[in-house]
């Protein structure tokens, strides 16, 4: 018979978690393994609310398992190391994004592509080799295999940095794996939410001119005077958007709704390239005659490896780069996805599990 | 001001057949070419190759023919003239002339050698060229064209089967460089085996790099492995086989113009593999965004190529011995031909023997 979630490892944990497809969240008793010799057991300090957590908790892609605990964007303190942990001690500040293991050994792994490991593992809603399923950062600890830990730079904050470990590497991998790194050239972003906004930042950083593209102009202001984008074009206003065909040399995509490609692909020059990287649950229309008459191209990219997740955290911290966030409680965890379906955020909720989760909840 | 005739529009006779209506029926059609420029390249067609642009453009199925319409852009023939700054040619050349005849010359693109990408590109037919006039193809007797959009086909190629590469040759030939499809070792995949699909499995196998045709037609299986070279070859419809083949092509060049189901094709593709079509399906299709990117993978498109690189390929072609495969036809039997290519009946260009049968 299998074992209760409560029973099936050896330490008590807690956390809130989805029991059904309604995706409403409640307090949860489960149990983390042993640290084994290669892991490091976390304590979680904050949890970034990424919309993979509502669109995962609701089985909006039709392979949630329940109860899920949701979250992967983890900031917290060192509190156990394996024997052969070396470059991580206790009370170190780590974060652990999207995965918690791989295979190791393919030419994925090999690469630090972990996160394109067939056999990649993620930090909830999956199962690890044991079975048991595993629970991600709406919880009070975590134990994970030193690999999938990064160290978080000493001058970033804790809240403001635990989105970057899943919206921060979403966005870095495809600016360095298209080339949207040369100083002068043209990016466009869509969608101004938890992806868009630290695409924003980092677009900056690396001296693009930088366009937001939303669909309404509320977010304008904010977008321009704060954030730091260049200019700003309201997708729905055909003449503003036809001013702009053929200006982009990179467009990146954060909408996660079904929603038309044509009009951004017109924003590209020649060779221009769209980066999608919301997921919708249906799928898109792809005009191909933009794509053949301009050699443009759409492509996709997943987080990003470990290597490169740490590049990515040393990189923000170079560069001042945080995500703006809405601090709240645990229990106010429902509100908050609520809110964040209707993009209500500025931009992404970070859950102060240190101080909000507690024993008495339960 | 009366409208000068076809006849009179330019100084030099010319004679060739052209449809004039939609219902894309060729017929013969007396018009003119305008005298050689200081950088034109007069030339005599010999052969002409049957595109399948050529048949969606006499139909005007894209909505952009202008009648009466002069079809043909995979044109090959000796040169007769040469203006007076032209470098590059003298007569008794053999020269060919693709889908442009001309450009901006002054945009990014054409300044990067992409001439095909300039937004004030000429095509050779159905075009409105810098005289304000009506650009007419190589379905006709003699051509002029600027000779920067000319290539010089090499001694070694025979001109009839070479005729071809100067659309579906360059077409296939741009996409496998620029997307880096070319490194031996390479696994490729190429859906559709027509005009640009097998010229795209030759070009493919020069380089080193191994090959599968996926096509819906089981009966193409041995062309493709015993004549054409191809490693292996996958029926669309048979699961067992395209599951089998699950994430192992570094890139696929999809050649279908007709709407089709790309997910399949993006299924076969490794992690950040990259498919690219260059068959135009007029309606959009639809894309699974999941896998694209829990694979980092992309979908590209691409269309012919500049004039540098169109004499790269021809370059290529010559010393690989690489042309396309054809069948002869002569100009009379032009509209069989079109109605043979609709049902793709044909292994795997139908060329034109201008030079021998197009008579007034």
């Amino acid at each position: 018979m299998a074992k209760s979630p409560e029973e099936e490892h050896p330490h008590k944990a807690f956390g809130w978690a989805a029991k059904d497809t309604s995706g409403i969240l409640s307090p949860f008793h489960f149990s983390r393994r042993d640290n084994g010799v290669e892991d490091v057991t976390i304590k979680i300090l904050y949890c970034g609310v990424c919309h993979s957590d509502l669109h995962a908790a609701k089985n909006e892609w039709g392979f949630s398992r329940y109860p899920m605990v949701p979250g992967h964007e983890i900031v917290g303190l060192v509190t156990k190391t394996g024997s052969n942990v070396m470059k991580l001690k206790v009370d170190d500040r780590v974060g652990v994004g999207v995965m918690v293991n791989s295979c190791k050994s393919c030419e994925y792994c090999h690469q630090d592509l972990e996160n394109y490991c067939p056999q990649m593992i993620f930090t909830y809603n999956a199962q690890n080799h044991d079975g048991t399923r595993t629970y991600g950062g709406y919880s009070n600890t975590i134990v994970v295999d030193q690999h999938f830990v990064v160290r978080i730079p000493d001058s970033m904050p804790s809240d403001g940095c635990a989105p970057l470990l899943c919206a921060g590497i979403t966005v870095y991998s495809p600016m360095k794996y298209y080339g949207m790194t040369e100083p002068g050239k043209h990016l466009g972003i869509v969608g101004l939410g938890g992806l868009g906004h630290v695409a924003v930042k980092i677009g900056k950083a690396f001296g693009l001119k930088v366009t937001v593209i939303s669909s309404s102009s509320r977010k304008e202001r904010e977008a321009l005077d704060r954030l730091g984008a260049d200019s700003f074009l309201v997708s729905n206003d055909p003449a503003k958007m036809k001013a702009a065909f053929g200006t982009m040399d990179y467009i990146i995509d954060t909408v996660s709704a079904v929603h038309a490609l044509a009009p951004f692909l017109s924003l590209l020059k020649t060779n221009g390239k769209l980066v999608t990287l919301g997921l919708p649950e249906k799928p898109l229309e792809l005009p191909i005659f933009p794509l053949v008459l301009g050699r443009k191209l759409v492509g996709g990219s997943d987080v990003g490896g470990m290597k490169e997740t740490q590049e990515m955290l040393d990189f923000c911290a170079k560069h001042n780069i945080a995500a703006d966030v809405e601090v709240i409680q645990m229990d106010q965890i429902n509100t908050a996805m609520e809110r964040l379906a209707k993009s209500d955020v500025r931009y992404r909720f970070v859950i102060d599990v240190a101080n909000s989760l507690s024993q008495s909840q339960l | 001001m009366e409208e000068k005739s076809f006849e009179e529009e330019h100084p030099n006779k010319a004679f060739g057949w052209a449809a004039r209506d939609q219902s894309g029926v060729l017929s013969p059609f007396i018009f003119s070419r305008r005298s050689t420029g200081e950088k034109d390249v007069r030339f005599k067609v010999l052969f002409c190759g049957i595109c399948h642009s050529d048949l969606h453009m006499a139909k005007n199925e894209w909505g952009m023919s202008t009648y009466p319409l002069v079809p043909g852009h995979e044109i090959v023939g000796q040169v007769t003239e040469v203006g007076s700054k032209v470098e590059r040619f003298k007569v008794g050349d053999k020269v060919g002339v693709g889908c442009l005849v001309g450009s901006c010359h002054s945009c990014d693109s054409c300044s990067s050698n992409l001439e095909n990408y300039c937004p004030e590109m000429i095509l050779t037919y159905s075009a409105k060229y810098n005289d304000g006039t009506i650009t007419y193809g190589g379905y006709s007797d003699i051509m002029v064209a600027d000779e920067h959009f000319m290539v010089r086909i090499p001694e070694n190629l025979p001109l009839d089967a070479a005729a071809p590469l100067l659309c579906a040759g360059i077409t296939v030939y741009s996409p496998l460089r620029f997307f880096d499809l070319d490194k031996p070792g390479m696994h490729v995949g190429v859906v559709g085996l027509g005009g640009l699909g097998h010229v795209a499995v030759k070009f493919a196998k020069a380089m080193g790099v191994k090959v599968t045709v996926i096509s819906t037609s089981p009966s193409k299986k041995q062309e493709a492995l015993d004549h054409l070279g191809a490693d292996s070859f996958l029926v669309s419809r048979d699961q067992d086989g395209m599951q089998a083949a699950v994430g192992t092509m570094d890139g696929i060049i999809d050649t279908v113009s007709a709407t089709h189901p790309i997910s399949p094709l993006i299924g076969l593709l490794k992690t950040r593999g990259k498919l690219v079509l260059v068959g135009a399906p007029v309606k959009p299709l639809e894309l699974s965004v999941f896998p694209l990117i829990m694979g980092g993978k992309i979908v590209g498109g691409s269309g012919i190529g500049g004039m540098k690189e169109t004499q790269e390929m021809i370059d290529f072609a010559a010393r690989n011995n690489i042309t396309a495969d054809i069948e002869v036809i002569s100009m009379d039997s032009v509209n069989t031909a079109m109605e043979r290519l609709l049902k793709g009946d044909v292994r795997y260009r139908f060329v034109i023997d201008i030079g021998n049968t197009l008579k007034i």
